[in-house]
């Protein structure tokens, strides 16, 4: 069993890769075992994260090394430099790896029946699985030419579900082929500022490029690459225009996870600049440049929001949106990193805002994208202007939908509320103007998704939706585990910011924990 | 137990505020229920009153999202037109704002030493 648990890191990403490639062989037996297997595999890899999860925050960074006599062998004698290819999971990088394990098994789940309409469900079950693995690999990942490769495999499973319903319909086709062409432009430029780093120092592990790098004009320019494109994977404004687009025409349980896949790269964001550069770099500007796409980001995706007739445009606006807080609080942090009694005083809350909105943002984001699921599957449209009185047959999803929108808007006592109230309480000491800029966004959501009740839920039963009834239950446990996620953390912030959020934190700042792990002196 | 969320600047406990609410809620259904007892159901007191106007029907009476926060939107037009404007659908802007933002940060990093 330990001989096992030895092997989690690998497993996680394994398990579901084979799925993959079994799908279409399974489907070729039994069609109704494509899903299934896709969920049991997903079931394990969760259950997996979930005891590495207790390992890394009782034990301390694991390392998986490729190829080596034992898989936490970083260093072969006679060897100052990794050269095998390895995972490095430490708190943060468990913390995203949860994040998608929850997303993809619920993703699954809801597909059972939201997806029972459609033809070729061995490739839609197999490229779930292939992104999910893209997703563990970009978090789990030490090296950053192996980030290139799942972040290229996360990108062109995507663009195949954004496009899946596109076969006889143009607009999926269309946003699909967009994030084709924004996601080629990242991963040029990543590979490009991959090739600086190799260049340079001959090397690709994280760590050991962390431990030698000199921030000089080269390291710049890589930089300078990294950020924005990881910011533009992200959603980040002015480069989210692809967003809705992907979004909107994606299938819904799709859409939940591409929400948890634009995290990733925000992830990747906070690693290159933390765990790589940290303070060698200009952490004022970096961190402003942070700061600067937050405040975009909340402020146009927001009131962009608020303009939108299609349910699914409107809550990919939100999404951009929400992701502006999780830059705010993070670039908060970046921003005084090299100020110790700024960081302790602050930063480090307003990083631990920032990071707990991620995980509460999958969670709420995802149960929204999914109850716009529910109404599309028995209304057929997502027009709000079209929809009304859905509340008299659908009540489940009302309620659901309830509890998402009041997360979102961080009313009390959801979790969105308890990573919005560490994020204004921290940035109101760093300037208050920031702080009220993001009070302000959170009004301007809670209007918002005040709207999408009003219009899609309330008023009298319309004509056209006498026969809407509730949704399947696979699509209702999807929802309802969703719902009890929010919930509990909404309840009890403090066990996940301790437990989780806080050594999440202290992973990003505590550089040389992240290099000692793989090159010793711990 | 409380569940104390500390922020720097104060806490937060999700208990507590449930525990206030239920309070809160509990002293208003007892002030409700001493009030007005002579509602009757089914009579003209369920119809609703549009100040002497006849009911429109169920179902045109449903106002649809693109008539709310149609004042909002309209006051802030200015703000709205650029916006909605840059918004082309088009994949030449996208890739063009990319290339835009990275030259700018390429040229901050690049200046701020």
């Amino acid at each position: 069993m330990n001989n096992l648990l030895n092997h989690a890191p690998i497993l996680i990403v394994a398990i579901p890769l084979l799925a993959a490639f079994l799908i279409p062989i399974v489907g070729k037996v039994n069609k109704k075992a494509e899903g299934i297997t896709t969920t049991f595999a997903l079931g394990i890899s969760l259950a997996l994260t979930i005891i590495l999860a207790i390992k890394i925050l009782s034990v301390g960074p694991q390392v998986y090394v490729f190829g080596a006599k034992s898989p936490s062998l970083t260093l072969p004698s006679g060897l100052k430099f990794p050269i095998r290819i390895m995972f490095e999971v430490d708190a943060m990088g468990i913390f995203m790896g949860l994040i998608t394990a929850i997303v993809s098994f619920l993703g699954a789940i809801y597909s059972l029946t939201f997806m029972g309409k459609y033809d070729g469900l061995d490739k839609y079950y197999s490229l779930l699985l292939l992104l999910t693995v893209g997703m563990f690999g970009m978090e789990f990942t030490g090296d950053i030419f192996n980030f290139f490769v799942f972040l290229e495999i996360a990108s062109i499973a995507s663009v195949a579900l954004i496009s899946f319903r596109g076969t006889d319909l143009g607009e999926p086709a269309e946003a699909g082929f967009k994030y084709m062409v924004v996601s080629s432009i990242s991963a040029l430029m990543v590979l490009f500022a991959v090739g600086i780093f190799y260049g340079q120092y001959d090397l690709l592990n994280f760590a050991a490029i962390a431990s030698v790098i000199k921030y000089s004009q080269l390291d710049k320019i890589a930089l300078g690459l990294l950020v924005p494109v990881l910011a533009m994977k992200a959603g980040a404004v002015p480069m989210h225009m692809w967003t809705p687009d992907a979004y909107s025409e994606a299938p819904a349980p799709i859409t939940m996870i591409l929400v948890a896949a634009s995290q990733a790269s925000l992830y990747a964001l906070f690693r290159v600049t933390f765990s790589l550069y940290n303070i060698s770099l200009s952490t004022l500007t970096v961190g402003w440049v942070i700061i600067i796409f937050g405040l975009l980001s909340m402020f146009i995706g927001v009131t962009m929001a608020i303009i939108q007739k299609d349910i699914k445009r409107l809550m990919a606006y939100h999404a951009i949106s929400q992701t502006g807080y999780m830059l705010l609080g993070v670039g908060v942090g970046l921003a005084v990193l090299a100020n110790p009694a700024a960081l302790q005083k602050y930063g480090i809350t307003a990083m631990e805002g920032g990071i707990f909105h991620i995980m509460n943002h999958a969670m709420y984001k995802g149960l929204l994208f999914l109850t716009a699921g529910a109404l599309f599957y028995r209304t057929g449209t997502r027009d709000l202007n079209k929809m009304g009185g859905l509340a008299h047959s659908m009540k489940y999803t009302t309620i659901f939908f309830i509890i998402g929108a009041a997360a979102i808007a961080g009313l009390p006592p959801f979790n969105g509320f308890a990573s919005k109230l560490l994020i204004y309480e921290s940035v109101y000491r760093f300037n208050p103007l920031l702080s009220i800029i993001a009070m302000v966004v959170s009004i301007l959501t809670l209007a918002s998704f005040v709207k999408v009740f009003h219009s899609a839920f309330l008023g009298p039963k319309l004509p056209q939706f006498k026969e809407a009834k509730e949704v399947p239950r696979s699509m209702i446990f999807a929802m309802a585990a969703l719902s009890c996620i929010i919930i509990f953390f909404g309840l009890f912030p403090n066990l996940i910011v301790k437990n989780l959020v806080h050594p999440a934190v202290m992973s990003l700042i505590e550089q040389f924990k992240y290099t000692g792990t793989v090159l010793g002196g711990m | 137990m409380l569940g104390l969320l500390e922020t720097g600047s104060g806490f937060w406990s999700a208990i507590i505020w449930v525990v206030v609410v239920l309070v809160i809620s509990s002293i208003v259904i007892y002030i409700r229920n001493k009030g007005e007892e002579s509602y009757k159901k089914n009579t003209e007191q369920d119809k609703p009153f549009i100040s002497g106007n006849p009911e429109l029907s169920k179902e045109g009476s449903h106002i649809a999202a693109s008539h709310i926060y149609w004042g909002f939107t309209e006051a802030l037009k200015d703000y709205y037109n650029p916006l909605v404007k840059i918004h082309t659908g088009n994949i030449n802007d996208y890739s063009g704002w990319i290339i835009i933002i990275t030259i700018i940060i390429l040229i901050l990093v690049g200046v701020s030493g």
